[in-house]
């Protein structure tokens, strides 16, 4: 889009505004709660005034940088990309850092529970204690080993599992009338926008030996026995499909929406039947929502913690729930952070063909 | 083209696999019987119980600051950077950017919690701030995360926006600042409110980061969910849920019915 120039040179704003004045201001009242702090005016930093002297201090800033960018005529857009930027390469980015930082230390008994990088040896040369001896340790153990190709395959199973409950259902949504879509379409989300927890929970009611599906299926006199499913692998799936299965319409059906219903009716009157107009037409012109809505199930449920913990059972090894534990009960930073770090080059790949799949639908707009 | 019965029985036995356990939750909360599954008669007991859980209130009060907090941040954060990221042509860290509001996305919540919280500690050690775990460390924690989400809701109106209104604006002379305030934000404002309500909710929530990133005596409301509902059901679970699930009707009720005013005025 082009920018058209301005018609008349405007008058300047900024010689009737009075933010010049409230930015002096501010700073000066940043300065004067400095100054008491490095006086020692004020009491040590704890909870309410730590929070305090960090807003001065990202509060000062800010405004020091919009004064000097001011006076000295520099662009001032970057006044605006900082700060989300600055953000998440420090909430977002660094932890990343952090992380993998301590997966190389050794666990100890002390503050911080983890050894330092390097140390000065008597003679004051300087030694270095990193090592992968805690990812060699993770690689050789058979229990994360098998917790990690056992959350791929619950992952795994849960995707497809989700993929065919879905696909139809986004299907009929996207095809039918427009008062009917709208409301499909908000029924989907609504449980988005409950408790994830709680959803889960309401599970174990309907699971559990007295529960809701096994009093309905013995007063129907189809089972003789209450059916064993809570605490199984059976569970979990249910669970994930459950809670995930709203992530996998949502980008199906914004796929299958813009299709084209020409196509369709073109393979039909050329002749093919319904089957082989889904396989040839349908199914490849939606893939790029398959492999959206895939990824956004089996991304987040190869870490998943709660449905495990609360569906499944003791043998149902997942490494969300593995690291949880070595963090929480055995209290080992440095092993937690390595199983983190091996997680995560686990889901770099899924993340990156998500990316590059939304990129492309982006780009044809 | 032919109408099978094939897709329509899908959907509907989706939307019954939907909503199925969200129904029970809501007709067990009025259950006389301690048994969650067995209906033993009406009765609001577990609603009365839950008024005298003072731990559960507290953590309520806890999750509330968290998510007003939280979501304000996210509000704020999410749209700056759908702001930059459609507004402003290529500048370096763009691409970084872009990846860094998707991946919260989807990325397991046991890694964010984990490095976040070891990132705090790193933190306190070398800066002195946040001193602890607690309240504040939950809020940054829970900001970010919110913020992706806020960010996609906005990015998406900033794009479907007409922006010859902003042109229009600077031509008669309005500065950067002023054209945001005055037309791009009111313009974009009930896709923020929606965001916020996102956030909020994402916020109330939040288990697994809330766990790895609080600290004593600012336990969330799921939190302490979480440690009843391990030990089994409990009826008080249920009526606490049915609450929830009455307020986010009400919610969404809301902001259903501020995205519908705002499609019919952009017509």
């Amino acid at each position: 889009m082009s920018r058209s120039a301005p018609i008349e040179p405007p008058p300047v704003a900024a010689a009737t505004s009075a933010w010049p004045l409230v930015r002096r201001v501010a700073l000066g009242l940043c300065a004067v709660f400095w100054g008491a702090w490095a006086l020692g005016l004020l009491p040590g930093i704890d909870g309410v005034r730590g929070n305090l002297v960090a807003l001065t201090v990202v509060l000062g800033g800010f405004l020091l940088a919009d004064e000097v960018t001011q006076d000295l005529a520099l662009p001032r857009r970057w006044l605006v990309i900082a700060v989300p930027l600055v953000w998440f390469v420090l909430f977002f980015l660094i932890p990343f850092v952090v992380l993998g930082r301590i997966s190389l230390s050794e666990t100890i008994i002390a503050r911080p529970p983890y050894t330092p990088l390097w140390d000065r040896a008597p003679d004051g040369s300087l030694e270095i204690l990193a090592g992968f001896q805690n990812y060699s340790w993770i690689l050789g153990d058979a229990l994360y080993r098998n917790a990690y190709l056992s959350s791929i395959k619950i992952a795994a199973i849960s995707t497809v599992l989700a993929l065919l409950v879905g696909y139809p259902i986004a299907y009929y949504i996207a095809r039918s009338p427009e008062p009917r879509r709208s409301v499909l379409l908000l029924l989907v989300i609504l449980p988005f926008w409950t408790s994830f927890l709680l959803r889960v929970y309401a599970w174990i009611g309907f699971l559990r030996g007295n529960g809701v599906i096994n009093n309905v299926l013995l007063s129907l006199g189809l089972i003789d026995e209450p059916l064993v499913m809570m605490q199984t692998d059976f569970a979990v799936y249910v669970g994930i499909v459950y809670a995930y299965l709203p992530f996998m319409i949502l980008p199906l059906y914004a796929t299958l929406v813009k299709l084209d219903d020409a196509l369709l009716e073109a393979a039909s009157d050329l002749g093919a039947s319904p089957a082989v107009t889904f396989f040839t037409v349908t199914l490849p012109l939606s893939f790029p929502g398959v492999v959206a809505g895939s990824m956004l199930v089996f991304i987040p449920a190869i870490g998943e913690y709660v449905i495990p913990a609360l569906l499944g059972g003791p043998d149902t090894l997942m490494i969300g729930r593995v690291m949880w534990d070595e963090f929480f009960s055995s209290r080992d930073w440095p092993v937690a952070s390595a199983v983190a770090i091996v997680m995560l080059i686990l889901v770099v790949i899924p993340i990156m063909w998500l990316q590059s799949v939304q990129n492309r639908q982006e780009e044809q707009g | 083209m032919k109408r099978g019965w094939f897709l329509p029985i899908v959907t509907v036995l989706g939307f019954a696999f939907l909503y199925a356990p969200i129904v029970s939750l809501v007709v067990f909360s009025f259950n006389e019987s301690r048994l969650v599954t067995v209906w033993g008669g009406f009765s609001t007991q577990w609603y009365g119980a839950l008024l005298d859980d003072g731990q559960m209130l507290a953590a309520a009060w806890v999750s509330l600051k968290v998510g007003t907090i939280s979501a304000t941040l996210a509000t704020v954060l999410g749209t700056l950077a759908a702001f930059v990221l459609t507004r402003f042509e290529v500048f370096r860290g763009k691409l970084l950017l872009t990846g860094m509001i998707t991946a919260p996305l989807v990325m397991p919540e046991v890694i964010t919690g984990l490095s976040l919280l070891l990132l705090f500690v790193a933190m306190e050690m070398v800066l002195g701030w946040p001193a602890g775990r607690g309240l504040t460390t939950v809020v940054i924690a829970h900001a970010t995360f919110c913020a992706a989400y806020v960010a996609v809701i906005a990015q998406s109106r900033l794009r479907d926006m007409d922006e010859s209104l902003e042109e229009a604006a600077r031509d008669l002379g309005a500065g950067p600042v002023r054209v945001f305030f005055d037309i791009t934000l009111p313009v974009i404002a009930p896709a923020l409110v929606s965001g916020w309500l996102l956030a909020f909710t994402l916020s109330l929530d939040d288990l697994v980061v809330a766990s790895f990133v609080s600290g004593p005596g600012a336990s969330t409301l799921p939190m302490v969910i979480f440690s009843k509902v391990r030990l089994g059901v409990s009826p008080d679970v249920n009526a606490l849920a049915t609450i929830i699930i009455g307020i986010v009707a009400v919610a969404v009720t809301i902001a259903g019915f501020l995205l519908r005013r705002q499609a019919r005025a952009a017509r």
